[in-house]
């Protein structure tokens, strides 16, 4: 580690040039992440809503209680865990596959790239409405395309699970490209000697990519999976606009989206912001534990 | 050792069969907002799939760019997008040097903490924020807008400009402080310049979240002449029965910007993304 030296070097000299580097980063969070955070972790316990909007009292953890008592608690919880997981298994899966298609060498590789990371470069709230017109029932071209297979139409929109699986072929499809730019740069900085070395010793094309691709891929693609997990979690966008405030009957909600709906259309605030307390505590649990694998299978 | 002719060819075949199913997959819905906004007003309700429909017309584009007040949402958000793009670079490419070159107490914390403000809801942070930016009189300017789209930017940024900057050899630093930099030079002008992939990418990705937000701009921004482009789309689209035509139009011309931009930067893109541990 010639870095060694040099690092000490600028702990000593830099110490105090790296506070004022970080010091315009620290007030812009604090004043537009971290402050409004703890007024939510403070609203949640009190009652605050339509009904006590100017007067709202301290109720300790009444929210909090009435939150787990939810009859529709659970499925929606449940719900957010299949949504985040179903995307992400299907985001790394695509991107990875699609990496590894554009990573040969392909006659007109830099316009297959390109064309794959238009989704990425929609706005999001673009592509869940035209998504939502694509699932349309009678006029939606998913389903004129299944039928000029031979297929019958399906109510995308009209039922709980269909809704959900609608929204999240979009998120599929607006995600996958992300993954596939990071893929793309970690295979980039595979050497070519490895998979020559591997070829040498009589290794398959299936354990080559077991043995050196995979391994070689986990440390851009586990700070990716990281990011991407949060912000499937959290994705507000794709299941407001495609199910349409989770239509029917509520039933296609994930946690942010009921946690909206409670707040905004019911003005439940102090309720909202006892269940976001929630929504956060779940995630960093986590991605705490999926950071902790991570790191141990990495040795 | 070389596979069979054959069998090589076939490899060949399936490898393109299946980057054309991608092609597909990815570029049909974008297609179908270019026709939707072609469509003539009786069309707009079709079972036709053709990719152009029949007497193609450019009159929601007209509408949009002659009827709306389009150049007004354009301004606001080239104004929007650009700011929080050129103030998310800045303060990214800072404090990701900090986090890559420095060991001070606290830093893995910190770096968790970054990562930690995209958990909440980022929704439940809008009314405290509205009461912030109320007390300091930023309501209903494009500046208080800036300033959420920087925060909600920047852990990202920071993430990314951390990790490219553990790539760069320190050495190179070191050798300018040996030749009489000063930490600030050494930075300004070795590592900053070699940077240029992941600053590349930070200012799209900001840009990106300025272009595209609406949530925080429909509750800050009141006044019709500060709307952006996504405000103003929205406002089509909740007539959505009858300006359906003139809201994909939109759509198209909201997307090109953003589409060129992805498609001259693309090198860039795989280049620069590289999300650095909380460890290195």
């Amino acid at each position: 580690m010639s870095a060694r030296g040099a690092v000490a070097d600028l702990e000593s000299r830099g110490g105090r040039l790296a506070l004022w580097f970080l010091a315009p980063t620290a007030a812009v969070l604090l004043l537009v992440v971290a402050y409004p955070f703890l007024y939510n972790v403070g609203m949640s316990f009190t009652n605050w809503n339509m009904f006590h909007f100017r007067d709202p009292a301290f109720n300790g953890l009444a929210n909090y209680a009435k939150l787990l008592r939810e009859p529709e608690f659970l499925s929606v919880l449940l719900r957010t865990f299949l949504w985040t997981g179903v995307n992400l298994v299907f985001h790394v899966t695509l991107g990875v596959g699609a990496a590894l298609l554009l990573n040969r060498r392909l006659p007109g590789r830099p316009l297959y790239r390109a064309l794959l990371i238009l989704p990425w470069a929609m706005p999001q709230y673009i592509s869940a409405l035209t998504w939502r017109g694509m699932f349309n029932l009678e006029y939606g071209s998913v389903n004129l395309l299944l039928g000029k297979l031979g297929l019958g139409a399906v109510g995308w929109l009209g039922g709980e699970w269909t809704a959900f699986a609608a929204a999240t072929i979009t998120n599929i499809w607006l995600g996958f490209p992300f993954i596939m730019v990071v893929a793309l740069g970690g295979l980039q900085s595979i050497p070519e000697e490895l998979y020559e070395a591997a070829r040498i010793d009589g290794a398959g094309a299936w354990r080559r990519f077991t043995a050196i691709t995979l391994p070689m891929l986990r440390p851009v693609l586990t700070p990716a999976i990281v990011l991407g997990t949060i912000w499937t979690f959290n994705n507000l966008n794709v299941i407001w606009l495609v199910t349409k405030q989770g239509e029917p009957g509520d039933k296609s909600h994930i946690l942010v989206t009921y946690v909206y709906k409670a707040a905004f259309t019911y003005y439940r605030y102090g309720y909202a912001a006892a269940f976001s307390v929630f929504i956060f505590l779940t995630l960093f649990g986590i991605v705490k534990i999926y950071q902790r694998t991570a790191d141990r299978e990495a040795f | 050792m070389r596979a069979r002719p054959a069998a090589r060819l076939w490899s060949h075949v399936w490898v393109h069969a299946l980057v054309w199913l991608f092609v597909l997959f990815s570029v049909y819905p974008i297609l179908q907002v270019v026709n939707v906004s072609l469509r003539p007003g009786d069309q707009l309700y079709t079972t036709d799939l053709r990719l152009i429909p029949r007497d193609a017309t450019l009159d929601a584009y007209r509408a949009i760019l002659f009827d709306k007040p389009f150049p007004t949402w354009l301004r606001n958000s080239l104004l929007v997008s650009a700011s929080t793009a050129l103030i998310g670079v800045s303060l990214a490419s800072l404090a990701g040097y900090a986090f890559s070159r420095s060991r001070f107490r606290g830093r893995g914390a910190a770096l968790q903490g970054i990562l930690v403000t995209q958990m909440f809801p980022a929704t439940m942070l809008l009314l405290p924020l509205y009461m912030i930016m109320r007390k300091v009189q930023l309501v209903d300017t494009l500046l208080g807008v800036v300033i959420a789209y920087v925060a909600t930017a920047l852990p990202f940024c920071v993430w990314t400009m951390k990790g490219y900057y553990d790539t760069i050899p320190v050495d190179l630093e070191e050798a300018a402080l040996i030749d009489g930099a000063s930490r600030f030079q050494a930075f300004r002008r070795v590592t900053l310049p070699l940077s240029a992939p992941a600053l590349v990418i930070t200012g799209l990705f900001s840009f990106m979240t300025g272009w595209s937000e609406f949530i925080v701009a429909r509750v800050m921004l009141p006044s019709a002449e500060l709307h952006t482009l996504p405000l103003g789309l929205e406002s089509l689209a909740s007539t959505y029965q009858t300006e359906w035509a003139n809201y994909a139009a939109g759509s198209v011309l909201v997307c090109i910007p953003v589409v060129v931009l992805f498609l001259l930067l693309s090198r860039y893109l795989i280049s620069g993304l590289t999300l650095g541990g909380v460890k290195g």
